[in-house]
């Protein structure tokens, strides 16, 4: 079957299994290898990618599902050669030491920090939840979170707009 | 890497194409809403559909609101929608306790209400929600439509009342004055599914309980229900006495069994503690005062 989605802005189509997952087919199809794919079984979070702007798990989401959605990963974060305010409080305070599960926790802070600005810790922490790091011990990931929040002015995702 | 075995896959655009697309697909064939029981369940091969039929562009199905002395939920309303509701939290508080509760913030972008009830896991937190609210069920299928009290609409662990080509559209809770509701639920870590958790709603009339509900999640409690518990309530004035009455019955009256979440002893003291707790904070809601 035929799938079209826009990926960080690109529209792209191709053709694919039904049961193909969304994660693979941005990892597989079209390389963008940044979203990561972990325990395949719906509880680790580190395939999170924002779908139409909701943070998601890609490997629960059928990527026939997401034809016609706007897909964000966590290669859209940033524009015009600079880094997201959220990859750079990652940088600031070391929030990552593999890496694996970095780049769905910056989506899920992208979008936390699109709707709430100023979030308090106990926000953030409720915003990562879903995600597991096995390295960090989070304190590290909720103080780039918190870096991010201050030196925001706007968000670097194109798209992402949500009710 | 876990991948379902193959299917087809078909996107319904209204509720008359999902089930035209049921009955012309045949028993095989299944919808899918927000896949998060489902695709994990198909990975590992413990259901095999040879249709999915995505019913996640029937906004149709997508509202809360009240409708005379009813609050109704469409099946395909998310967790996070319920958990957020200003509308369905001002009537049942119960519906953002649970929810809070509920999987974790990703899941909850995808899961809907309906997928939760017609999943029918034995520790879904939303069957012991409407339960306790003595919802009713409305369910469309080729003939028509029809409504089931959800006390019949949940026939066994991971099955319900449904036919195969019948899609369950829309969840109906009362409305009532005089009333309080409350969630409380012990799991392991975030995300996880329930130890024990339990819902409550109690209504006083003139000083004297005239209904109560009390769900029960993760116990096998019949129907997700404490019965025995939710009759001693009536007709009595609100106490410590009968609170305590009807939380030991409901402990009594369910059947834990022992797995990686704790012993039965433990669950069957959860559930004591737990209707405790509900049921107090349900009843100090009822009163007009605490709005
Ligand atoms: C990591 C994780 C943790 C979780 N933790 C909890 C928890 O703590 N508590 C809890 O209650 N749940 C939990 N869940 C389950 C979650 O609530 C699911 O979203 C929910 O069970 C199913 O909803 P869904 O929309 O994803 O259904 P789907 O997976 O799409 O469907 C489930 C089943 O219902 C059928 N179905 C769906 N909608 C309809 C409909 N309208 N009419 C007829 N049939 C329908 C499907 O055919 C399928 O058989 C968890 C899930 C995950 C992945
Ligand atoms: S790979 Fe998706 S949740 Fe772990
Ligand atoms: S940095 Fe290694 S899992 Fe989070």
């Amino acid at each position: 079957m035929r799938v079209n989605m826009s990926v960080n802005g690109v529209e792209v189509s191709d053709e694919i299994e039904p049961r193909l997952l969304l994660v693979h087919f941005l990892r597989e199809n079209l390389r963008l290898t940044g979203t990561h794919w972990g325990c395949d079984t719906s509880n680790c979070g580190t395939c999170t990618v924002l779908m139409d702007g909701m943070p998601v798990k890609s490997c629960t989401v059928l990527a026939a599902m997401a034809s016609g959605s706007q897909i964000t990963t966590v290669e859209g974060l940033g524009a015009n050669g600079e880094l997201d305010p959220v990859q750079q409080g990652f940088i600031e305070m070391h929030g990552l030491q593999c890496g694996f599960c970095t780049s769905g926790m910056m989506l899920s802070a992208r979008w936390l920090l699109d709707h709430n600005p100023n979030p308090s810790e106990k926000e953030i922490r409720e915003a990562i939840s879903g995600q597991i790091c096995r390295c960090t011990g989070y304190e590290n990931i909720v103080r780039s979170i918190k870096w991010a929040a201050a030196h925001s002015q706007n968000s670097g995702v194109q798209q992402g707009v949500e009710a | 890497m876990q991948v379902p075995a193959p299917f087809d896959y078909k996107r319904a655009s209204t509720l008359a194409e999902a089930i035209a697309l049921l009955r012309e697909c045949g028993p095989d064939s299944r919808v899918i809403a927000g896949g998060h029981s489902l695709l994990p369940m198909m990975k590992l091969r413990l259901a095999r559909p040879e249709v999915l039929i995505d019913i996640n562009h029937l906004s149709e199905l997508d509202y809360i609101k009240v409708d005379g002395n009813t609050l109704k939920i469409g099946a395909m309303v998310r967790h996070v929608t319920l958990q957020k509701s200003h509308l369905a939290a001002e009537y049942y508080p119960i519906f953002a306790e649970a929810e809070e509760q509920i999987a974790d913030p990703l899941v909850r972008n995808r899961g809907t209400v309906g997928g939760s009830l017609c999943q029918a896991d034995p520790a879904e937190d939303l069957s012991a929600v409407f339960s306790a609210l003595k919802a009713d069920i409305l369910i469309a299928g080729s003939y028509g439509t029809r409504k089931l009290p959800i006390s019949e609409f949940h026939t066994g662990p991971y099955t319900t009342a449904l036919n195969p080509d019948e899609i369950l559209t829309e969840i109906d809770v009362p409305l009532r004055s005089n009333t309080g509701s409350a969630y409380e639920k012990v799991e392991r870590r975030v995300g996880d599914w329930a130890i024990a958790a339990v819902g409550t709603m109690v209504r006083v009339d003139d000083g004297l309980i005239s209904e109560a509900g009390i769900g029960l999640t993760a116990v096998r409690a019949d129907h997700f229900r404490a019965k025995e518990a939710e009759d001693s309530l009536l007709g009595r004035s609100p106490s410590t006495e009968a609170i305590a009455e009807a939380a030991s019955l409901a402990a009594r009256h369910c059947n834990p069994f022992a797995d990686q979440r704790g012993p039965e002893d433990y669950k069957r003291h959860l559930v004591e503690e737990l209707a405790k707790r509900a049921l107090s904070r349900a009843l100090n809601r009822s009163l007009p005062e605490v709005h």
